[in-house]
């Protein structure tokens, strides 16, 4: 194995249940190494599941089991030996909703993930909260109030809070579940220019129910239906000139 | 034809709304009337010598009931001791871990000893603490106390955990937070303020028991800091004053029972307030 294919996310016969039903199919794929990948497919199609599977938070939910192979950058994510709090903390994710822990100025929350790592060293603490405001475009907008409840922003400053919160921790793959889909048009602009930004120095995977959004932000796209992984390429060819007649219908607006 | 459904309707309407209306006052009025009562009766015997004085010998007049107020804290505080570790962290359990059989078992039992009669609780820390010890004392009138605050404080602290939705458990799943640190530094403390006000309304609760007090803590007519010895409480004292045959001292029952209302009604509105601001 040449060292080209050990870098990035290595996903075999990837399957996933909800008890006994099970959601993903065997997904096959690769994910490169610093590039935007996004994942795109009808409500129910999996994508979120499959994300999810990327930093063990699948099984987070009851009853639920995940079967096949994950690498990231050659490393068994679902290896007998493997933590999964540690998989959590390499593997970052900003979820549809901003979540921002509640009773935690802004302050608080981005340093969250290393104040309950156990860091101390309140200079370290203030420098990595600058560094991930200002890494997730959010700096100039609550420099002067840092003391302020996280929950007090808007919606748009909140999402930006959150993947703050998720730099802060210094993961190397930023997995966004839906990122934007409950902010307005503006605020989701400025999610995506962030987006492009970030991908000099992390590996992202994104999943949207906006064609347009994974046209503009992403290198690759995979096209997901009922569990399987219909199509997957460059996202300039997914959207020229689908292979699949599938994936045609979906980005054209047949269904879904 | 329509037009009278629709009169009846509101008739029907003013009527439920009117009885809805007559069934609060209803239950408000013995509230106002036991305020009222204890304010007419108990007034006049209270003073600031009520607040700081130790009660007096039969037959001497004036004293208060100083020993019995800082009692009743002590107390509390020997409760709490019992009752909010055992209280909180079962409430954790049982909202995180307790969707199984044993948990389930659990949150009944939890049931049951809030349903169990308070002077039950007090013979049973009689036979566990006072009885080998031959001694009545502080510390078994705080335990039967905690025992009862332990199903409040643990179903109240369980329910508000259920409440925290998945979204924000996931957020710090995600940051790389051991389980365990997820729990205590980001789910309770989200709902800290709840399990305050849980933890007030318990002590509100546990303040005016008479019962579990009569053979554990038993009572003490002088100051007493050892948690080893009897103690007094405004309860026991009341309980103590009112059953004698002076007028004086029914008068001091009357204001010792003013005090304990405000203490417990100050608990309830410094709960709200709590609640207000949590928020």
């Amino acid at each position: 194995m040449n060292s080209d294919t050990q870098k990035g996310f290595r996903v075999e016969d990837l399957k996933a249940y909800f008890g006994k039903v099970e959601a993903l199919h065997g997904i096959s794929m690769a994910i490169p190494f610093q590039q935007v990948t996004a994942i795109i497919g009808p409500s129910g199609c999996g994508k979120s599941t499959f994300v999810r599977c990327l930093n063990r938070m699948h099984e987070v939910t009851p009853e639920t089991k995940v079967t096949g192979v994950c690498l990231w950058q050659g490393w068994d994510l679902y290896g007998p030996a493997v933590d999964p709090v540690e998989v959590r903390r390499r593997i970052g994710m900003v979820f549809q909703k901003a979540n921002p822990f509640p009773m935690m100025s802004i302050y608080d929350n981005v340093v969250a993930g290393l104040k309950l790592m156990g860091v101390r060293n309140k200079q370290k603490l203030a420098q990595t909260a600058e560094q991930s405001l200002l890494r997730a475009a959010l700096w100039d907008e609550v420099k002067d109030k840092l003391g302020q409840p996280g929950t007090s922003l808007s919606g748009g400053q909140q999402q930006r809070l959150c993947i703050a919160r998720a730099l802060a921790v210094e993961p190397e793959v930023l997995l966004l579940d839906e990122p934007t889909s409950a902010l307005d048009p503006i605020a989701a602009r400025k999610v995506e220019e962030l987006i492009y930004d970030l991908k000099q120095s992390y590996t992202i995977v994104i999943v949207t129910h906006n064609m347009q959004q994974a046209a503009r932000v992403s290198d690759r796209t995979a096209f997901f239906l009922l569990g399987e992984l219909i199509e997957y390429d460059k996202t300039a060819l997914i959207f020229t000139n689908p292979r699949e007649k599938r994936t045609e219908d979906y980005i054209t607006g047949r269904f879904g | 034809m329509n037009r009278y459904i629709a009169l009846k309707k509101r008739a029907i309407n003013r009527l439920a709304q009117g009885l809805c209306l007559l069934a609060l006052l209803a239950s408000i009025v013995p509230l106002v009337t036991i305020l009222l009562d204890a304010l007419a009766r108990g007034g006049s015997a209270l003073s600031l010598a009520f607040l700081t004085e130790l009660p007096r010998p039969v037959g001497e007049s004036g004293g208060g009931m100083a020993n019995a107020i800082v009692g009743s804290g002590i107390l509390v505080a020997l409760a709490s001791v019992v009752g909010l570790p055992l209280g909180i962290f079962g409430g954790i359990y049982l909202a995180e871990f307790g969707a199984h059989r044993f948990g389930h078992f659990i949150r009944f039992l939890a049931d049951v000893l809030s349903g169990i009669p308070s002077i039950v609780n007090g013979i049973f820390a009689y036979t566990l603490l006072v009885l080998p010890f031959r001694h009545f004392s502080a510390t078994a009138g705080g335990f039967a106390l905690g025992l009862m605050m332990i199903p409040t404080v643990a179903r109240t602290t369980e329910e508000l955990i259920l409440r925290v939705p998945t979204t924000l458990r996931e957020g710090a799943l995600a940051l790389g937070i051991p389980y365990w640190k997820m729990v205590l530094r980001v789910v309770v403390r989200s709902v800290r303020g709840g399990i305050l006000t849980g933890i007030l309304l318990a002590i509100a609760r546990i303040m005016g028991e008479t019962a579990p007090l009569l053979f554990t803590s038993f009572g003490n007519p002088f100051w007493s800091f050892n948690v080893f010895e009897p103690i007094s409480a405004l309860p026991l004292q009341i309980f103590n004053y009112a059953l004698s045959p002076f007028d004086e001292w029914h008068a001091q029952a009357w204001a010792g029972a003013l005090v304990l209302i405000t203490i417990v009604l100050g608990l309830n509105l410094v709960s709200r307030l709590i609640m207000r601001f949590s928020k």
